[in-house]
C-alpha cells in the first residue's frame, strides 16, 4: 500500500527508497545559520517528528523540503524527487499544512477544496467523491457550503488537513499541526493523522514542540539551534536516558544541591522551581535520600523518563526554558551535554 | 454530534466495497478514493489560470460594496466637476457638453481603480497566507499571475461596462461601433493596469504601502493624461509629461472614437480633440492601443519573473 504505482522514483533499487532523504542541508539567513548542514532519512510510511523549541530551524527545514525556499547548501529528495531540480514533481507528491492558516476566508470550505483540486490538476470525475470523503473525515461535510472566515481556529485547521490530503500526497508535511488548539481538537487531529496513515500508508513529517505529541511518532529528531542533536524512536530515546527524574522541594535549594553532590556525587539543577536530578532507580533511591540528606525536604516526586528528560539530557535545558530564550538566538551559547 | 460519531454514521456513497483485508480491518471505516496528480503540463497550467480567474469572480460577486465604492470618485468627476465647471467653461467647449469631453478620462479612471484594487488582493493573499497555498501548487507560477491579471481585467472591465452603460447621460451616443471600440480599449487598459498592480504587489508586502502607491499613481496619471483638458498647445513641461503618461494612450483614442460620433463643428473638434502627436505626427489609434498593450505585456512579464523567482 505504501509505494505509489506508476512513477516510482530513481534510487529505489532493492529496498524501498526513503520518503525523504536529506544530505548536508544548510540554510543561511544573512549571518545566521538557521539550519546547519543536517542529514537524515524518513522511511516510507513512517510518522516522523521534528522536535524542538521555536527558532530551532524546524520551519526553515520544512520550507526547503517543500520547495518553498532554496537551500544555501546541500540538498534533499522528497518522494524520490530532488527539491532543487524537480520542484514540480516534489510538489505534486506532497501535502502541506502550515503553522499559519492558508485558506481563503471568502470562499466556502468546498470552494477552497475545489480550488486546490484544480491547482493540482486532479481528474474531475474523482474530485467529488474524494472531497466528500476528506470533508467527512474531518467532520466538516455539513459545513461545506459555509464561508471559511466564520470557522473557528480548530475547524480551519481541520479543513487545512483535509485539503493537504485531498490530492493523495505521498508525504504529508504538518508544521505544528496542533499549535494553539484546545486539547479536544488536538486529540481529533491526531486521530485523523492515524487514519490517514492506515488508509493510504502516507508518510507523515511533522514538527511540534509538544512533547506528548512526539510520543505518537515512530521516530523523532530533536533539533536545537539548527542541528539535529539526536534521532531515534521515542522508546529508545527514553531508554537512552536510563534514569528516572527526581524532583524535590526544599527550603534551601542551594544546600540541597551541595548535599546531593557531597553525599551521592549527583549533579542537580533547579528546573521548574524544584531541585531536579536523574538517578537509575528513582523509587529505590528515595529512602536513601531521606536518610542521608540533611536539608529538610517538603515534597518529592519520581517520574519515569519522558521526552522532556530526553530533551533535557541532550540539550541541557527543558524545552520550555529553551522556548523562553529562543528570542536571543544571536547570543553565543554554551551547550551543556547531558548524560551520554 | 462529535466528528467521530459523524464519521461513523455518515452515509458514504460508494459502491459496496469488497471486504477489507484482515490485516487492516479498521480501514473499512474510511474508504478513500485515491486520486492522482499528473505531471505538470500546459493543460494543468490552463486549469490553474481558469481557477485563479474564477476565484476573482467569486470574490467580486461577493463584494458588491466595492462595485459601488470604486464608482464614487469617477462619478464625482463626471457629474459634479463636469456639471459645475461647464458653467464657466462653456465659452471654450464650442457648445459641446463638458461631461462628454471628460467622459473617456473618467471611464479610464474607474477602470484603473478597480484593476488596482484587484491586484491589491494579492497583498492580502500574502498577508493571510493564501499566497503560499498557490505558490506550492505544482503549476507554473506564471499561470497564477496570468490568471490573476485576467481576473482583475474582467472585474475592471465589468466596472467599465457599468460606466459605458451610462454614456447616454453625458450625451455620448449609444452607437454599436462606438460601444464596441470603447469597450475593447477599456478592457485592454484594465489588463495592463492589473499587470502593473500585480507587478507592484510582488514587491510591496504591506497593504498601507500598496494603497499609498495606488493613490500616488492613479491621480497623477489621470490628470496628466489630459482627461480634463485637450492635449495640444500645452506648456512644454506639461506636454512632455503628458506624452510620457501611459494613460494618455488610452484616453486619447477613446476620445477620438467618442468625438467621431458627435455632430459638431470642425473648429470644436479641432479644439477639443486635437489628438496626441509625436514630434508633429498624429499617433494613430492602433499605435496608441499598441502602447497600452505593449506596456501591459512588459509588466506582465516582469510580474511573472518576480513571482517565479519565489522566496
Amino acid at each position: 500500500m505504501g509505494s505509489a504505482p506508476g512513477d516510482s522514483a530513481a534510487g529505489g533499487r532493492g529496498a524501498p527508497a526513503p520518503a525523504i532523504r536529506v544530505r548536508g542541508l544548510l540554510k543561511r539567513f544573512g549571518d545566521i545559520e538557521a539550519v546547519r548542514g543536517i542529514d537524515f532519512d524518513v522511511h516510507s510510511g513512517e510518522t516522523f517528528g521534528f522536535l524542538g523549541p521555536n527558532g530551532a530551524g524546524k520551519t526553515s527545514t520544512i520550507n526547503m523540503l517543500c520547495t518553498l525556499s532554496r537551500p544555501t547548501a546541500g540538498g534533499a529528495q522528497v518522494a524520490g524527487h530532488d527539491v532543487l531540480t524537480e520542484r514540480d514533481d516534489v510538489r505534486r507528491h506532497i501535502g502541506l499544512v502550515f503553522q499559519d492558516p492558508t485558506l481563503d476566508g471568502y470562499l466556502t470550505a468546498e470552494q477552497n477544496l475545489r480550488l486546490h483540486a484544480e491547482l493540482y490538476g486532479i481528474e474531475r470525475d474523482a474530485v467529488a467523491l474524494r472531497m466528500r470523503q476528506v470533508l467527512e473525515m474531518v467532520g466538516l461535510w455539513e459545513r461545506r457550503a459555509t464561508r471559511v472566515n466564520t470557522f473557528s481556529g480548530g475547524m480551519k485547521r481541520r479543513l487545512e488537513i483535509a485539503r493537504g490530503f485531498l490530492h493523495s500526497p505521498r508525504v504529508l508535511f504538518l508544521d505544528e499541526p496542533t499549535i494553539g488548539l484546545d486539547p479536544q481538537t488536538r486529540h481529533s487531529i491526531w486521530r485523523y493523522i492515524r487514519e490517514l496513515k492506515r488508509a493510504e500508508g502516507i508518510t507523515i513529517f511533522l514538527t511540534t514542540h509538544y512533547m506528548d505529541e512526539a510520543e505518537y511518532c515512530q521516530r523523532i529528531a530533536i533539533m536545537d539551534h539548527g542541528e539535529i542533536i539526536v534521532l531515534d524512536s521515542p522508546q529508545a530515546l527514553k531508554a537512552s536516558v536510563g534514569r528516572d527524574r527526581v524532583q524535590i522541594e526544599t527550603d534551601d535549594d542551594e544546600a540541597a544541591i551541595a548535599e546531593l553532590r557531597r553525599q551521592f556525587g549527583i549533579e542537580a539543577t533547579v528546573a521548574e522551581g524544584r531541585v531536579t536530578f536523574g538517578v537509575p532507580e528513582g523509587a529505590q533511591f528515595v529512602p536513601r535520600l531521606f536518610s542521608k540528606l540533611g536539608a529538610p525536604i517538603r515534597s518529592v516526586s519520581v517520574a519515569r523518563p519522558s521526552l522532556d528528560d530526553v530533551f533535557m539530557s541532550y540539550t541541557g535545558t527543558t524545552i520550555r526554558d529553551a522556548e523562553a530564550s529562543s528570542a536571543d538566538r544571536l547570543r553565543p551559547f554554551a551547550r551543556v551535554m547531558g548524560a551520554r | 454530534m462529535t466528528p467521530a460519531e459523524r464519521l461513523a454514521g455518515a452515509p458514504i456513497q460508494t459502491p459496496p466495497a469488497p471486504p477489507p483485508p484482515p490485516s487492516a480491518p479498521a480501514a473499512a471505516a474510511l474508504p478513500i478514493a485515491r486520486v492522482h496528480v499528473p505531471p505538470r503540463s500546459w493543460r494543468g497550467d490552463a486549469r490553474a489560470i481558469k481557477i485563479v480567474w474564477r476565484r476573482e469572480m467569486i470574490r467580486f460577486g461577493q463584494d458588491r460594496l466595492r462595485i459601488v465604492t470604486s464608482l464614487v470618485q469617477p462619478f464625482l468627476f463626471l457629474f459634479v466637476l463636469g456639471t459645475g465647471l461647464s458653467r464657466i467653461a462653456s465659452a471654450g467647449t464650442h457648445g459641446v457638453n463638458l461631461r462628454t469631453f471628460v467622459y473617456p478620462g473618467v471611464l479610464c479612471m474607474a477602470v484603473m481603480f478597480t484593476a488596482m484594487f484587484s491586484a491589491a488582493s494579492l497583498v492580502w493573499d500574502r498577508e493571510f497566507g493564501f499566497l503560499r497555498e498557490m505558490m506550492v501548487a505544482p503549476v507554473r507560477r506564471g499561470s497564477l499571475v496570468v490568471g490573476k491579471c485576467l481576473g482583475g481585467a474582467t472585474v475592471a472591465g465589468a466596472q467599465g461596462a457599468i460606466v459605458i452603460a451610462l454614456a447616454g447621460l453625458v450625451d455620448v451616443p449609444y452607437d454599436p461601433g462606438l460601444i464596441a471600440a470603447v469597450f475593447a480599449l477599456q478592457l485592454l487598459l484594465a489588463f495592463s493596469v492589473t499587470a502593473f498592480g500585480v507587478m507592484a504587489a510582488a514587491r510591496v508586502s504591506q497593504m498601507q504601502s500598496f494603497m499609498a502607491l495606488m493613490q500616488m499613481v492613479i491621480m497623477p496619471m489621470f490628470f496628466l493624461a489630459g482627461s480634463l483638458f485637450p492635449v495640444s498647445g500645452l506648456p512644454r513641461w506639461l506636454e512632455i509629461l503628458n506624452r510620457i503618461d501611459p494613460l494618455t494612450y488610452a484616453v486619447d483614442p477613446m476620445r477620438r472614437i467618442v468625438f467621431s460620433h458627435l455632430h459638431i463643428a470642425p473648429a470644436a473638434r479641432q479644439a477639443l480633440d486635437p489628438g496626441v502627436t509625436w514630434w508633429g505626427w498624429r499617433v494613430p489609434t492602433l499605435v496608441e492601443a499598441g502602447v497600452v498593450a505593449g506596456l501591459g505585456a512588459l509588466m506582465l512579464m516582469v510580474a511573472i519573473a518576480a513571482f517565479s523567482r519565489g522566496e
